[in-house]
């Protein structure tokens, strides 16, 4: 029954992915650039949700490290000419230092101290690239004239030729997210999120495990960062305000907790719903706060939850009774 | 040192506005241990009301200028409690069992709602306050002059919280509030209708954040929908500094946070003025995680 219904659900996956591969071939541009965005938020939502879905850690500043991938491509481009997808994992880099300092003294923090500590935070940054810190964010003005990605010497331009880039790194994303929630780490994750004090009582070293979700989750915002300041050839401060944080954290808690297809589809919602209502211009937004809280309401765990861990029981040690 | 005090009194103004925000938040936390992101929208539709009640009752024809703005202070906080409980009903309570962060995400839904339910109403413009409610004099305190709105925002929140403080601790209902925040369970085996202590909580908390945005109004004279947020942050902010969920440090965080404010604007860079108050929340969690007036709670295990 469960096996049935597995399969089913790995096929309607299937589908929906060759469903949004085939989607630029009849939407127009400026559809397509939608679901870029869709992608975009995905991917940074993905990553929000190792820290918030699966440590359970009230991190409401993940728009902090994706500022600071973006602006280590953006400053590096400019300055060196350094092509942008090679600065990529420098990105993913500096942001994942940057959530490893900011971080470690905050770890302990519980709940909504650490809530609104990262809110504090992603302030922070944001006020520090308006004053342009050491002369090099370009104030409230940003930067601008970022080089566009080339992958092996063909320029990425159209929006078209960005979805394949975005999603083909969402795709990486969703398996490299997928293995890490599978595997030890993910686990043990999970156990701390459950029980603190147990999950430190059977072994693990709860600080060390929730400031390297802390540290994984920054590095690939970080890495999404890059994609946007090449996508954007401009970045501003105010891309990077509190209000991205809260869109990021709607999207892991509205789609399902420490679920994959749940956050993609939360993006989707979050970022693409609004768009279709646009028509209905200045009263769409009402009604979406309308609807979350309605979401909520008869769907408190989101709307693709988590499903319980499953282990085959064929391949458990014997125990001698099944067989 | 003229410099020195007057920026002082402006930020022990503005630290009254945000300690009467700030208790909004730290109620409704000590008793639902929910973190109520609309607060800061409800803040914003005092201040929206207060302005159409004046412009729309013609009040100043009937009154003197102080008789106008109390009469707005009481009808504006009537008005906003009205508002929280409705909010409270629809968006909180039934989500009173499930999992805390469904509550936040609910919070934030009505938030969106408010924001945009002003701008519909209201446009997205800046709207101005009439200038001429309250007489424009400087008052003269030891030699210096300091502006009259000033005063009186720092005495109406000074009262306010007295108000509230000996509401809190001296009559029955605010011994329930305070049972229903140590523990909801025992304070209901003890005959307490939590309910109904979380519906008063809901009374209190807007209805002096609502308060405080016709203060915002009248103080800096222009209002617009967005304001919520950075206030609220703020508020929040104070709330955490005194101690969440606790009344008295409410009130000193947010006198804190207005002074550091007004000072590190005046003193060190008026550009990083939203830094420096999340440079000293920081610094204070990391110190004392609980608060300045916050006692250290045993975990439960």
């Amino acid at each position: 029954m469960i096996r049935m219904w597995k399969t089913k659900r790995h096929f309607l996956y299937a589908l929906w992915a060759v469903l949004l591969l085939a989607s630029p071939a009849v939407l127009n541009p400026y559809w397509v650039d939608v679901l870029n965005l869709v992608g975009l938020y995905a991917i940074l939502a993905l990553s929000l949700n190792i820290i918030l879905g699966h440590a359970g850690l009230f991190h409401m500043g993940h728009a902090a490290f994706y500022a600071v991938g973006a602006y280590t491509t953006a400053i590096l481009n400019k300055q060196f000419g350094i092509p942008v997808l090679w600065l990529m994992p420098l990105s993913g880099l500096t942001a994942g230092l940057t959530a490893l300092v900011v971080a470690r003294p905050i770890i302990h923090l519980r709940g909504d101290y650490l809530l609104i500590v990262t809110i504090g935070f992603v302030e922070i940054i944001r006020i520090a690239l308006i004053n342009n810190v050491f002369g090099i964010t370009g104030g409230a003005n940003g930067i601008f004239g970022i080089d566009r990605p080339m992958i092996f010497g063909y320029k990425i331009r159209k929006p078209q030729e960005f979805f394949y880039l975005i999603w083909a790194f969402a795709a990486l994303t969703v398996f490299f997210f997928h293995r890490l929630e599978q595997s030890r780490f993910g686990r043990a994750l999970n156990f701390l999120r459950e029980d603190d004090v147990a999950a430190e009582g059977s072994g693990i070293h709860t600080a060390h495990y929730k400031l390297i979700a802390f540290v994984i989750g920054a590095f690939w915002a970080g890495m999404v960062g890059t994609v946007y300041a090449a996508k954007m050839t401009i970045i501003a401060p105010e891309s990077f305000n509190f209000w991205e944080s809260v869109i990021m954290f709607m999207i892991v808690l509205l789609g399902g907790r420490g679920s994959i297809p749940g956050t993609i589809l939360g993006a989707f919602l979050v970022i693409g719903l609004p768009e279709i209502f646009r028509e209905f211009a200045s009263a769409r937004m009402l009604v979406f706060g309308a609807v979350m809280v309605i979401m909520m309401i008869f769907r408190t765990e989101g709307i693709l939850p988590a499903l319980p861990r499953s282990y085959p029981i064929g391949r458990l040690p014997d125990t001698g009774s099944d067989r | 040192m003229d410099f020195f005090l007057q920026q002082l009194t402006n930020g022990l103004a503005v630290g009254g506005i945000y300690a009467l925000i700030a208790l909004g938040y730290t109620m409704v936390y000590g008793v639902l241990k929910l973190i109520n992101f609309a607060h800061g929208d409800l803040f914003t539709i005092g201040a929206f009301l207060g302005l159409s009640l004046l412009t729309s009752l013609g009040l100043t024809h009937h009154m003197g200028s102080f008789g106008v703005v109390v009469s707005l202070i009481v009808m504006v906080m009537c008005l906003v409690a009205l508002v929280g409980v409705i909010l409270d009903r629809l968006a909180y309570k039934p989500l009173r069992t499930s999992h805390r962060l469904s509550a936040v995400v609910s919070a934030l839904g009505a938030s969106i709602f408010f924001q945009n339910g002003i701008m519909l109403v209201y446009g997205a413009k800046l709207l101005v306050y009439p200038h001429d409610i309250l007489p424009k004099m400087n008052v003269n305190i030891l030699g210096l002059h300091i502006p009259l709105i000033r005063i009186l925002i720092l005495l109406a929140s000074l009262l306010m919280m007295i108000c509230l403080y000996v509401y809190i601790n001296k009559t029955r209902i605010g011994t329930a509030i305070r049972a229903a925040a140590i523990d909801q369970g025992a304070a209901r085996l003890m005959g307490i209708n939590v309910d109904r202590v979380i519906m008063i909580v809901f009374m209190i908390g807007p209805a002096l954040g609502g308060a405080a945005g016709l203060m915002v109004g009248l103080y800096y004279g222009q209002i617009n929908f967005t304001m919520g947020w950075i206030y609220g942050l703020k508020a929040f902010t104070a709330a955490i500094l005194g101690g969440i969920g606790n009344i008295p440090g409410a009130m000193v965080g947010g006198l804190l946070l207005g002074v550091i404010e007004a000072l590190g604007a005046a003193y060190l860079s008026i550009a990083w003025k939203d830094a420096i108050a999340f440079c000293v929340l920081i610094v204070i969690l990391i110190v004392r995680p609980t608060g300045i007036l916050g006692e250290r709670v045993a975990e439960k295990i």
